[in-house]
């Protein structure tokens, strides 16, 4: 367990200065210059070298990461925005808990859906509900989720008016005059987004628990323990899910890591100010630090939740090791 | 009366392709602490006959028919809530393949503690001081700290010793071994056998041996059930299949066997593929194969009728005593070491 522990902190740092360089020759390799969009349209030459200064512009790459570098060891900072010259830490802060918010609402929200439909249609196949499931998944898989999203919006939000159709609230209530907060409100703008973001991944994951969960009823073992005289609700819960979930954690760890990276389409469907919506405003103004600190996050997210799945893993299945 | 009395048992499982009648007016009785050897080859429908006897059969796909007595009581169609109380408690079942036959997610001592559980109410601390006996009863070493070690832990032998410690842990009166040996190397495939009969001693339980190696049921059984394709073909006791064989099938399994006092260069073979169970051939299902099969092999099904001057000794074939007994007379002499001429 050390050993894993220890490789794995190795690997996550390497994993940080990979993601970072990367991103930073990208940046270089692309021709365009931050410091003119900066300024903006008609400034003299030496308003824009000026800024280029100011920013380490003129520096070489290899300076401006290892400042980028020192910057985040020495002070715990991100750098600032070459946009609107803000903290990127700052940005982040207020960006992170949107898309958390929509992420996890929505994986609960869609894991609440697959794991009953998923067993119950694996349990009963060719049943009504099991045919009626597929055909959900088959919608599911085949409607993409901002048109799914513009659709709720419009029928849900816009023509019945059940919901707000945009924006976001905080979760802990404050009172600030005119925004709105408190996790009855904050629920009540997500629901369209958790929908939206729910209905393509619980048919895909219906899917794969039905195929896992059939799979696993026909091991031996479970016929083990129907000749052993369990029911057949305990042979269902004691012997084939914990089975049949293994490939659904590994699948869930890697959708969490990547959804956190940003759920772009959700967020700008409904108007909410998170990680995907910036990383599509800073990406033409070539607003590196915020992108840097995206990508970041994005790889924190990714890492975090390799070893969350890892350690469920070895939790689920002894035989698989943490060496 | 016997404890387990089964009469004209019909399996059919319903498939894409058609129906398979996978067992096909299965009848035979096992008495108390006997031990009943099952022998055939793969698809002969041996595995099936006890899976369904034991209601382990899917009912969504199978059609079930026939009477399966169990200590008198009728059990074939009961609710599983009934069956429930009879396996895992009074009859136990040791399957194929030990790697894949537990768990592999829970300590083997859970599990045998969830049989204990299953049948007993009894306290935790109870269910695993009997799992520990259990395993002790089957020579595992240090008993009492494997029990906390998880199946892939244990080697193949060991992992049925589990399944065999596991389906005696509550005393049944039967025991139905689905081919117990098959998956193990043959040192261990002796050790086994010798502790499942040495738990048979100790215990009295009765024990159904499924086997495609007569060997097994040479060493193991008091009767023998021949089975080829879902039929009953051959039933006798054992010495008197040993003895004198009936009917073709088996004498080409008895002249399959590896022997070690005949100079034979060649083990003989039974030409040809089991049966198809979804167009079983006509006639007798053994006619496709059988080296003295005639015409009316070919279209008539042959009834299951008593050796002369047995009456427990039944068998199915068309010919006739006097042809049966030339033709394994000379079988035997091919089967007997001639005088000197030992290797």
């Amino acid at each position: 367990m050390t050993h894993y522990l220890i490789r794995r902190t190795f690997w996550a740092f390497f994993l940080f200065v990979v993601a970072t360089m990367i991103t930073y020759v990208i940046f270089f390799v692309v021709p365009a210059d931050p410091a003119t969009l900066a300024a903006g349209k008609a400034t003299k030459p030496e308003i824009v070298a000026h800024i280029r200064k100011m920013l380490h512009l003129n520096l070489p790459i290899y300076q401006q990461y290892w400042l980028f570098v020192w910057n985040l060891v020495r002070h715990g900072s991100f750098g600032y925005s070459f946009v609107n010259g803000l903290p990127v830490r700052t940005m982040l802060g207020q960006e992170i808990p949107v898309t958390a918010s929509i992420v996890f609402g929505g994986v609960i929200l869609y894991l609440a859906i697959a794991i009953p439909t998923g067993v119950i249609s694996a349990l009963r196949p060719r049943s009504i509900l099991d045919r009626t499931g597929m055909v959900f998944v088959l919608v599911g898989i085949s409607a993409p989720s901002v048109w799914i999203g513009l659709i709720l919006l419009y029928l849900v939000g816009f023509k019945l008016g059940w919901t707000p159709i945009g924006d976001y609230c905080d979760f802990l209530p404050h009172h600030q005059i005119g925004v709105c907060s408190g996790p009855g409100q904050w629920a009540y703008h997500l629901i369209l987004p958790w929908i939206t973001l729910a209905v393509g991944s619980a048919a895909l994951y219906t899917r794969l628990i039905r195929a896992n969960v059939m799979e696993t009823m026909t091991e031996d073992y479970v016929r083990t323990a129907h000749a052993k005289g369990a029911s057949p609700a305990r042979v269902l819960v004691q012997h084939v899910l914990r089975n049949s979930m293994l490939q659904v954690v590994t699948i869930l760890g890697m959708d969490l890591g990547l959804l956190l990276g940003g759920v772009v389409f959700i967020e700008i469907v409904f108007g909410l100010p998170g990680l995907g919506q910036q990383l599509v405003q800073a990406a033409p103004r070539f607003d590196l630090p915020v992108i840097v600190g995206i990508v970041m996050f994005a790889t924190l997210a990714v890492i975090v939740f390799n070893f969350v799945v890892d350690v469920l893993y070895a939790w689920l299945d002894p035989r698989i090791r943490l060496a | 009366m016997a404890l387990l009395e089964v009469r004209d048992l019909h399996t059919r499982f319903r498939t894409d392709d058609g129906v398979v009648k996978a067992v096909s007016g299965v009848s035979f009785e096992l008495d108390r602490g006997k031990t009943l050897g099952v022998v055939g080859e793969s698809g002969s429908g041996k595995s099936v006959t006890f899976l369904t006897v034991m209601g382990l059969v899917d009912r969504k796909i199978a059609e079930v028919e026939g009477s399966v007595r169990y200590d008198g009581e009728e059990i074939l169609g009961a609710p599983s809530s009934r069956l429930r109380h009879i396996r895992g408690r009074r009859i136990g079942m040791i399957f194929q393949d030990p790697m894949t036959s537990l768990n592999p997610v829970k300590k083997i001592g859970w599990q045998l503690e969830e049989a204990v559980l299953l049948h007993n109410d009894v306290s935790r601390d109870e269910a695993r001081r009997r799992a520990i006996k259990a395993l002790e009863e089957v020579e595992i070493p240090r008993a009492d700290t494997r029990v906390d070690d998880y199946p892939h832990q244990f080697s193949g032998g060991m992992r049925q010793r589990v399944m065999i410690a596991m389906a005696l842990i509550n005393q049944p009166e039967v025991i139905i071994a689905d081919e117990p040996t098959t998956a193990l190397d043959v040192t261990t495939q002796a050790q086994i056998l010798k502790l499942m009969k040495q738990l048979q001693d100790d215990h009295g339980a009765a024990i159904v041996m499924i086997t495609h190696d007569l060997g097994v049921v040479a060493e193991m059984a008091d009767d023998v059930l021949v089975m080829y394709g879902g039929r009953v073909v051959e039933q006798a006791r054992v010495d008197d299949l040993f003895v004198k064989p009936e009917m073709p099938y088996t004498w080409g399994l008895l002249g399959s066997l590896p022997r070690l006092d005949l100079v034979a260069s060649r083990l003989e073979q039974i030409p040809g593929q089991p049966p198809s169970l979804l167009h079983p051939p006509r006639g007798c299902a053994f006619n496709p194969r059988c080296a003295y099969a005639f015409d009316r092999c070919r279209e008539e099904l042959p009834e299951l009728v008593a050796a002369p001057g047995k009456p427990n000794h039944r068998y199915r074939c068309h010919l006739d005593d006097a042809e049966r007994e030339r033709i394994w007379a000379a079988k035997k002499a091919a089967l007997t070491p001639a005088e000197g001429s030992a290797a």
